[in-house]
C-alpha cells in the first residue's frame, strides 16, 4: 500500500538547516508585508488558514491520519472567543435542561483567546478519544460525520445566533496596551501568534514524539511490537492539531470580527483539505503556501459565483490525478531537500 | 399517537435512502476500495434526471425509473473509467479525495444553474391519495417507497449473495489477483460495480423527488448522514447495511416525535456509542 506521503524524502542532515533558513525567510518576508501595499486583511485571513493547514498537516502528514472535520476546531475556537469577547456571560448545565448563568463581563482579548483555545482542546480531547478507534478511511468518515454533528448543535444553540452568527465583535486590546483595532498592530500580533504556532508544530515533528508519530504511520504494528503505545501517540497528536486550529480559530475572530456557521460547515473541512493538499501533503512549508493560494483564488474568484466550488473540485480532482506532491512537494523533490 | 406513526412512517422513508445508499457505498468498497465521496452528489442527480426527463421529454416517474438509473449508472462508469482508474494500488484516502473533488464540481454546476431553491417533481397519478389503516393514514407514494425500496435491498442481497455473478463480485473482492487468473475480467466487473452502486443511488434520488424537492445540494447533507451509518453498521455485510439503513431511519423518525431537538444530531450520537462500545461497528470485521 503506498501511503498518502510516501513522496517526502527521508531526513538528511541538512534537512533541519534548510527548513530554519526557510523558516526565516518567510518570517522576514511576512513581517515586510505592511510595507508593499499589499491588502493586509487578505494576508491575515491567509495566515489563520495557513495555521489551520499546518495543524490539520501535522495529523496527515506526520500522522497519516485523515481528519475531514477539522472546521469543528475552527469554527468552536472562533465562537466562543467571539461570545467572550462580546458577552463574556457562560452558561453552566447544572442538569439536563437547567441551566445556570455566570454573569461575567465581556473578556479581554488574551482570555478570549485563551478561552477560544481551550474549548478546542476539551473538544479534540474527547473527539480524539472517540475517532482515533478506527483508521483511514473510517477515521476520515467519522472525523466529517463528528463535526456535522457540531455543526447542527452550533445551529440549535442560542449563544452562536444561528444562521446570523455572531457579529460585531469588539476587537479591544491586547494586553490592555496593543490596540487591535489599528491595521498595523493587528497584523503583527497575527503574525506573531501565527509564528508561535507554526513553531510548536515545527517542534512537535523533529522531536522524538513526531519520529514516533511517523513511525506509527509507515508501520504501526512494528511500532506496537517496539513498544510504544500507538493510540497514546495518535490521541495525542490529535489534541495537539485540534487545539493549534482552534487557537487560528480564535485569532481569526479578530481579523473577521465575526463568527459564523460557515466557520464549522463541512465545506470548510474540505477547503483546509484542499490548501494542504495544493500546498503538499506532508511538508513543513507547503500548508502556508496552499492556504495562500487558495484565499487569493477566493478572493479573486469570489464574483464567479459556485463557480469557485467548481474550480476547487476541479483542482482536488487535478491535485490527486497528476500532482499528488503538492507545490513544495514537486519543489522540494526537484531541489532533492526537506521543505 | 398518529403524529408517533407518521413519524415513524418518515423515518421508515429516510432509513430507505439510508438503505440504498449505504448499499452502494458498501458494494463500492469492496470491489475498489474506494469511499464514494460524490454519492451524495449522485443520487442528487438521478432526482434532476427524473427532473428533466419530465420537463423536457415529457416522460413520467414510471419510465424514469427506470433511465435515471440507467443513465447515472452509465455516468458513473465513465467517471470510473476515466478518473478512478487511475487510482489503483494508491493509498484508499486518494479515492475519498478524488471523489470528494468529483461532488464538488457536480454540485457547484448544478448550483449555478438552479440555485439552491428546490424544483418540485409532480407525484404519479397512480400513487397520490392515501389509505385509512384504521389506526393510522397512510400516504400511498410513502408507502410505495418503502416497500420497493425494500424489494430492491432485497434483490441486490440476493444478486450479490445467490448467483454466480454475485459469487464471481465477493471473490474478487476477497483476492482479486486469483480471480483473474480464473480468466475473470476484472476490471470489467469493477466498472459494473461502481455503475450499479451509482444506479442505485440514482434510484433513491428518483424516489425522492417527488418528496423532497429536487435540489442542487439534496445529497450533501444527506451522505455524511450515510457515512455515520456505514461507520455504524460497518461494510462487511450486505443485510448488514440494509438493516442498518432501515434501523436508523425508525430511531430518527422516533427521536423526531419524542424530542425533535436531537433529529438532526441523533446519528451521530449513535455513532460516538457504537464506537465506544464496538469499535468495528456493528457487523463489521477488525481492520
Amino acid at each position: 500500500m503506498t501511503a498518502l506521503t510516501d513522496d517526502t524524502l527521508p531526513a538528511t542532515r541538512h534537512a533541519m538547516r534548510d527548513e530554519m533558513i526557510v523558516f526565516a525567510l518567510m518570517a522576514v518576508v511576512l513581517a515586510a508585508v505592511p510595507f508593499t501595499g499589499i491588502y493586509p486583511f487578505f494576508v491575515m485571513q491567509a495566515l489563520c488558514f495557513a495555521l489551520v493547514a499546518c495543524a490539520f498537516n501535522l495529523l496527515i502528514g506526520y500522522g497519516g491520519l485523515l481528519s475531514f472535520g477539522h472546521a469543528m476546531f475552527l469554527g468552536t475556537g472562533g465562537y466562543i472567543a467571539a461570545h467572550l469577547l462580546k458577552v463574556g456571560a457562560i452558561g453552566v448545565p447544572l442538569w439536563p435542561g437547567t441551566w445556570i448563568t455566570i454573569p461575567f463581563p465581556p473578556f479581554t482579548p488574551e482570555l478570549a483567546l485563551l478561552g477560544g483555545t481551550f474549548a478546542s482542546a476539551v473538544l479534540a480531547v474527547v473527539t480524539g478519544y472517540v475517532s482515533i478507534r478506527r483508521q483511514g478511511i473510517y477515521f476520515a468518515m467519522i472525523t466529517l460525520a463528528l463535526s456535522q454533528l457540531l455543526y447542527f448543535i452550533y445551529l440549535q444553540t442560542p449563544f452562536t445566533h444561528g444562521e446570523d452568527g455572531i457579529q460585531g465583535i469588539p476587537q479591544g486590546h491586547l494586553f490592555g496596551v496593543l490596540d487591535l483595532s489599528k491595521p498595523i498592530t493587528l497584523y503583527y500580533v497575527v503574525l506573531a501568534h501565527f509564528l508561535l504556532g507554526f513553531l510548536l508544530i515545527f517542534r512537535t515533528i523533529n522531536s522524538p514524539f513526531g519520529e514516533v508519530l511517523k513511525s506509527t504511520r509507515e508501520n504501526e504494528q512494528r511500532a506496537i511490537s517496539l513498544g510504544y503505545k500507538t493510540d497514546h501517540y495518535k490521541l495525542l497528536a490529535f489534541i495537539l492539531s485540534g487545539t493549534i486550529a482552534g487557537f487560528a480559530g480564535a485569532m481569526k475572530v479578530f481579523v473577521a470580527q465575526n463568527a459564523s456557521l460557515t466557520d464549522v460547515h463541512w465545506t470548510m473541512s474540505g477547503e483546509i483539505v484542499l490548501m494542504t493538499l495544493v500546498g503538499g501533503l506532508g511538508t513543513v512549508f507547503g500548508p502556508v503556501v496552499g492556504a495562500f493560494v487558495i484565499i487569493a483564488m477566493e478572493q479573486y474568484l469570489a464574483g464567479f459565483g459556485q463557480w469557485v466550488t467548481v474550480i476547487q473540485g476541479a483542482i482536488f480532482v487535478a491535485c490527486v490525478l497528476l500532482f499528488r506532491r503538492g507545490l513544495i512537494g514537486e519543489i522540494a523533490h526537484l531541489l532533492k531537500r526537506s521543505l | 399517537m398518529q403524529a408517533l406513526y407518521a413519524q415513524l412512517l418518515v423515518g421508515l422513508i429516510n432509513g430507505s435512502f439510508y438503505a440504498l445508499l449505504s448499499l452502494g457505498l458498501a458494494v463500492i468498497f469492496g470491489m475498489l476500495n474506494v469511499i464514494n465521496f460524490a454519492h451524495g452528489a449522485l443520487y442528487m442527480m438521478g432526482a434532476f434526471c427524473a427532473y428533466f426527463l419530465l420537463s423536457l421529454t415529457g416522460l413520467g416517474y414510471w419510465p424514469a425509473l427506470i433511465i435515471a438509473p440507467i443513465v447515472i449508472g452509465i455516468f458513473g462508469m465513465i467517471l470510473e473509467q476515466t478518473l478512478l482508474r487511475w487510482l489503483t494500488g494508491l493509498d484508499h484516502l486518494y479515492g475519498l479525495l478524488l471523489t470528494f473533488g468529483i461532488a464538488l464540481i457536480v454540485q457547484g454546476v448544478f448550483q449555478n444553474y438552479f440555485g439552491s431553491s428546490g424544483l418540485p417533481y409532480a407525484m404519479p397519478d397512480e400513487l397520490k391519495g392515501g389509505m385509512n389503516l384504521g389506526f393510522m393514514f397512510l400516504p400511498i407514494y410513502r408507502g410505495w417507497v418503502v416497500i420497493f425500496s425494500l424489494i430492491v435491498c432485497l434483490a441486490t442481497w440476493f444478486l450479490i449473495e445467490r448467483t454466480q455473478l454475485g459469487a464471481y463480485l465477493r471473490a474478487a473482492t476477497e483476492n482479486p489477483t486469483l480471480v483473474r487468473a480464473f480468466g475473470i475480467n476484472v476490471p470489467r466487473m469493477i466498472t459494473l460495480t461502481y455503475g450499479l452502486g451509482v444506479g442505485l443511488a440514482a434510484l433513491a434520488g428518483v424516489l425522492s423527488a417527488p418528496i423532497n424537492q429536487v435540489r442542487p445540494l439534496m445529497g450533501a447533507d444527506l451522505i455524511i448522514v450515510v457515512f455515520a451509518v456505514v461507520v455504524i453498521g460497518g461494510m462487511g455485510s450486505i443485510m448488514g447495511s440494509i438493516i442498518t439503513g432501515f434501523a436508523l431511519g425508525v430511531i430518527e423518525g422516533l427521536t423526531k416525535y419524542f424530542y425533535p431537538e436531537a433529529s438532526n444530531t441523533v446519528v451521530f450520537v449513535l455513532m460516538v456509542l457504537v464506537l465506544l462500545v464496538k469499535p468495528t461497528g456493528l457487523t463489521g470485521r477488525a481492520t
